[in-house]
């Protein structure tokens, strides 16, 4: 349902502010998205200054300073720290990506931090990705096939088979993509949303697949599928420079070329 | 309703749109203005069939500078939306995708539309 303007319980509010020791030099501000369960009280925004002498050149070491050194209770997702992952997808200064191979450098003035849009949040940074899994699970993200595995080899592919996954199978599913589309925002309860259904389009473009048309019948349905509007937001945010709106217009394409016959 | 126990993270509030997104709010918005400006040249069809007093005074009302701007805005949304409407298209038919050229056909499109309304102008002129 769209709906412009934020819930009471989530309206932002003025938070606390941490200034930097008096020896730094270069000092970063950044504000911070702050909500904390059991406080009852609405999310705010904290204010950090942070000398960037003292600091690692990515936004992930930023909030990572934070959390050792000012205040321990600010909660995010991480783990690789090199973009394989996918864990510490946030919005950062108005766009979503991930904060681990995003350079502090990157941005002019002040960086603000806030979770992955429209989503529920868990804690501070960390939103609820229950509904975005199910999802993924209900495209069935694995080869179905009828015929018998080969008694000695893998399936195997021919290198053009392989190179047709390209651009596909780099997506670590750190839901950037899908979070920064109006049209999820709007119909996430029935709409897969950009980064599902560039997973949907990898499983129907490998060759050792067999389940294309069931496949494709599981798509085509006003929503599912048909919900992106090529407002193009998923490509312009891709953390990892892939292009699900061409993906999702791939898949239009097959089930047109289908009805064709 | 269903009290929420965690807040939603904020959206539209946060989010830096891209032109490619600001185009396609405008696509929608036009879209709506050019149906409420079809009410509006059905109204103005009206007057002309109600004979030459009417349409006289439809005349005088659309030549104030006012009526003439929400025309020429209709004349460019109508152009806008064309355009914008060609780009949909190209993307049902699987082309126009590439990242590096988004902001390419957003231009042409934009100056498609500039220079349509243009013509349509120097025309009217002309024909005047």
């Amino acid at each position: 349902m769209v709906e412009f303007t934020l819930p009471k319980n989530s309206v932002i509010q003025k938070g606390k502010h941490f200034p930097a020791e008096e020896s730094a030099t270069r000092i970063k501000q950044v504000e911070v998205y702050r909500w904390n369960p059991d406080s009852g009280e609405n999310p705010r925004i904290d204010t950090y200054h942070i000398d960037l002498d003292q600091c690692g050149p990515m936004v992930l070491d930023l909030i990572v300073k934070i959390k050792d050194e000012i205040d321990s209770t600010l909660t995010f997702r991480r783990s690789c720290r090199e973009g394989v992952c996918g864990s510490c997808a946030m919005n950062v200064n108005g766009k979503n990506t991930l904060a681990c191979i995003k350079g502090i450098d990157e941005y002019k003035g002040t960086i603000k931090i806030f979770p992955l849009p429209h989503m529920d949040v868990i804690k501070d940074l960390v939103a609820d990705m229950t509904h975005f899994y199910a999802q993924y699970a209900s495209i069935q993200p694995w080869i179905e096939s009828q015929t018998p595995a080969p008694a000695d080899t893998e399936r195997l592919q021919s290198p053009e088979e392989r190179k047709q996954l390209d651009g596909l199978y780099e997506c670590v599913l750190c839901a950037c993509c899908s979070t920064s589309c109006p049209s999820y925002w709007w119909n996430s309860e029935r709409y897969l949303g950009p980064a599902v259904l560039l997973q949907a389009y990898r499983w129907l473009n490998d060759s050792r697949d067999e389940h294309t048309g069931e496949r494709l019948d599981e798509l085509e349905d006003p929503f599912k599928l048909f919900r992106c509007h090529t407002i193009m937001n998923c490509t312009d945010t891709c953390p990892k420079g892939l292009n699900p709106a061409q993906a999702i217009g791939e898949i239009k394409k097959m089930l047109l070329v289908r009805q064709e016959g | 309703m269903t009290q929420r126990t965690r807040p939603l993270s904020p959206h539209l509030q946060v989010y830096r749109l891209p032109l490619t997104a600001i185009v396609s709010v405008l696509h929608r918005m036009t879209g709506v203005f050019l149906v409420a400006g079809l009410v509006l040249f059905v109204l103005c069809l009206a007057q002309i069939d109600g004979g030459s007093s009417s349409f006289n005074a439809m005349q005088s009302l659309v030549q104030q500078p006012f009526f003439s701007l929400i025309i020429w805005l209709m004349i460019y949304a109508l152009f806008f939306h064309l355009c914008h409407g060609i780009r949909h298209l190209f993307w049902d038919i699987g082309e126009g995708y590439e990242k590096i050229l988004m902001n390419y056909y957003l231009i042409l499109e934009l100056f498609g539309s500039i220079l349509l309304t243009g013509i349509s102008y120097l025309f009217v002129q002309l024909g005047a």
